[in-house]
């Protein structure tokens, strides 16, 4: 928001915008808390060997091996990780890999938002384009990820341009990209796609080019589409990393903690759980860094829709 | 006007693409030729081996040769690659992505007959380190009582064991209900499964460091009934080392660096078998995630599982090879497919370059026998810390 548009705001709508603001983060701590609440009485007053309806798992066991305590948990994440020394403490571990998994993940939603965008301009320009490749967009979605992770490490594996060589951690963003990019793609077409016919045609008749009609009428009218689908290509990015990290054997990545703890649960169960607790850490924090993104094009979100 | 600086454009970007698929190409030609060059010169010869899981004590050897620099002696640069959940070590390697890679025979087998051109080079695991765990109170001794149990496996190729078993008790997979195993113990600690699958060196020991809720204690070998599938006609060999068998054949190069890689590999089993401690250290430090005592264990065990080699380390014992073969025909799983349907043709594996290894190992007075070795007492803790 620039200065100007602050002073014309009145104060007393901006303290009740600051209010409604606490009162969202407020609603959200509760609800982490409420969660925390139903697990704990769940496990205090569950039946011990959960509820098994037609050889189907319907409620998990009560026991400390199924659902640790929250406390065993949390105080888990104070210990060391190992015996070994030097260990580090299990929070610090897990907050170095989600780091990782983080850029990885964000560089593959970099990748990802660029190719959606370019392959929405694209389609917009050419409607043989759209025919030609949205039905192809939509599915490389249902490619498998366990198919397609080994193809691109051993794609990846014979790139060598140069003094270029290619990462291991490269193979993972491009799985994350691959993820990243349909909501992106296909947000962004129906953004581009949204303007009114009557603006366009103002246009049209004023011989604007498709460029400065791109800038002035199009790219404003995608915003309110584009940001819903920069934060679900920013969850996908996450789950992509994730996913591609356990495929392909990435070391460093919460995705691999979550594998190598998941072995040592029967010994170590509250240990297990610090990972994926990191790795539901990272996708709010992912998709939270979006919503700064929504602060920047404010002027542009009168109605948010979704794609 | 718009049109033809459109159309300028269009060619300019047709222009720059080319240019950067000649360049990329060009770059490329120049990059490739050092390849297999065998240890001709000073430089080192590229190798990458491909585990079949993540770093730990298991691939001990592997990492004992790269951290004491046996790899290095032998005029190799050697890139140990693990593995996640989804990349296959012998489709990598018939691929043409790694140089060589560990893998189970049984698995394998299937590969080959699916057309993958493999072959085997060291079979470093001389038996079988897989075990099926019950309870000491649940009435199962033997394989003949998996009757009507719950029986635990991994699936993904680790089931043949069971599979091969069963058969020569004159059971088949309908007879017992096949429960799908996680990376852990706990479905077999909660009762899901009456006999789980384990492996000697990682999830037996699992049971073993954790607290019987029962007494406050760990639980022991005492309250579990345990039936090693090396006791059984089920039994198949497990790690081996595979090479690429065309180039085996044609490659000069890669036939001098498949030796250099063998005499440095065995070094490294060699140095886990004596120092323990070290190599489970070593493969902490390589990126396993393991406790302490969990990874000690799995080197110690896993050295039982090498050692005493009395052909040698790695020495393909043609009885035992065909023996996995015939429990691989035998085979057949819960939804009633095989392993394999015939016998694999003639050089899926060859002792040739592991004898040229051990001999010159032998001269250079290495022990490859082990005759004398005598594995650790290790102490499990609680979690494997």
């Amino acid at each position: 928001m620039t200065d100007a548009a602050i002073a014309l705001t009145p104060p007393r709508r901006r303290a009740r915008d600051r209010g409604a603001r606490l009162r969202l983060w407020g609603y959200g701590l509760l609800g982490i808390v409420v969660l925390g609440l139903i697990w704990e009485l769940y496990k205090a007053l569950g039946p011990a060997d959960g509820l098994v309806i037609a050889d189907a798992r319907i409620l998990p066991r009560t026991s400390d091996l199924a659902m640790p305590h929250l406390w065993d948990m949390a105080s888990r994440l104070a210990e060391p990780v190992t015996r070994a020394d030097g260990a580090r403490p299990l929070w610090l571990e897990i907050v170095l890999a989600a780091s990782l998994t983080l850029g990885i993940a964000a560089a593959g939603w970099v990748v990802g938002v660029v190719v959606g965008i370019a392959l929405a301009l694209v389609m917009q320009r050419w409607r043989l384009a759209e025919s030609a490749m949205l039905p192809w967009i939509v599915l490389s979605q249902t490619v498998p990820l366990i198919a397609f992770a080994p193809l691109v490490r051993s794609w990846g594996s014979r790139i060598e341009i140069g003094a270029f060589e290619w990462q291991d951690w490269m193979s993972v963003a491009v799985i994350a990209s691959y993820l990243a990019f349909f909501p992106v793609a296909v947000g962004a077409l129906r953004g581009l796609q949204a303007p009114d016919a009557i603006h366009l045609e103002l246009l049209r008749t004023y011989s604007v080019g498709w460029w400065a009609t791109l800038r002035s009428v199009r790219l404003p009218a995608a915003v309110p589409y584009l940001l819903p689908a920069l934060r679900l290509a920013a969850a996908n990015a996450v789950v992509g990393a994730i996913v591609a990290e356990v495929s392909t054997g990435l070391q460093g990545g919460i995705g691999r903690l979550i594998i190598q703890y998941a072995g040592q649960a029967s010994g170590d169960p509250a240990k297990a759980w610090a990972p994926i607790a990191g790795a539901v850490a990272l996708g709010l924090i992912a998709a939270g860094s979006v919503a700064i993104l929504g602060l920047i094009f404010r002027n542009y979100r009168r109605a948010e829709a979704t794609p | 006007m718009i049109h033809s600086t459109r159309r300028f454009a269009t060619i300019g970007a047709l222009g720059l693409t080319a240019a950067l698929a000649l360049s990329a190409c060009a770059a490329d030609t120049g990059g490739t030729d050092g390849g297999s060059g065998g240890s001709g010169g000073d430089e080192l010869t590229e190798v990458k081996l491909q585990l079949q899981w993540l770093p730990q004590g298991q691939f001990a050897g592997y990492f004992a040769a790269q951290d004491q620099g046996y790899f290095e002696e032998a005029g190799l640069d050697v890139e140990i690659i693990p593995s996640g959940g989804d990349i296959v070590p012998q489709d990598a390697l018939a691929n043409g992505d790694v140089d060589y890679a560990i893998a189970w025979v049984p698995k394998v087998l299937g590969s080959i007959e699916a057309g993958a051109s493999v072959t085997n080079i060291a079979q470093i695991f001389q038996r079988s380190g897989t075990l099926q765990v019950a309870w000491v109170d649940s009435g199962i001794e033997s394989v003949a009582d998996f009757e009507g149990k719950k029986i635990g496996s991994w699936g993904f190729g680790n089931e043949w064991e069971i599979f091969a078993a069963m058969a020569e008790e004159g059971l088949d997979s309908s007879t017992v209900e096949i429960i799908t195993q996680d990376f852990n113990m706990n479905a077999f600690l909660s009762g899901d499964i009456d006999a789980a699958q384990a492996m000697t060196y990682n999830e037996y020991a699992q049971v073993l460091e954790t607290v019987n809720p029962d007494t406050g204690e760990l639980y022991t070998a005492d309250d579990l009934t345990v039936i090693s599938y090396e006791e059984t006609v089920g039994a198949m060999l497990q790690d081996a080392i595979w090479a690429d068998t065309e180039r085996l054949e044609s490659d000069e190069g890669y036939q001098e660096t498949t030796v250099a890689f063998l005499k440095a590999v065995i070094k490294g089993w060699v140095y886990a078998a004596e120092n323990p401690e070290d190599a489970a250290q070593i493969t902490i430090d390589a990126g396993s995630g393991w406790g302490p005592s969990h990874e000690l264990w799995m080197v110690n065990e896993t050295n039982k599982l090498i050692w005493p080699a009395p052909d040698g380390i790695g020495y393909i014992d043609e009885a035992a090879f065909d023996d996995t073969v015939a429990a691989a025909l035998s085979a057949v799983n819960e939804s009633g497919a095989s392993l394999i349907t015939e016998e694999p043709a003639e050089g899926v594996w060859t002792n040739e370059y592991i004898e040229q290894a051990l001999a010159e190992l032998d001269e250079e007075g290495v022990d490859v026998f082990g005759e004398g070795f005598e594995p650790i007492e290790v102490e499990l803790m609680e979690g494997g810390n």
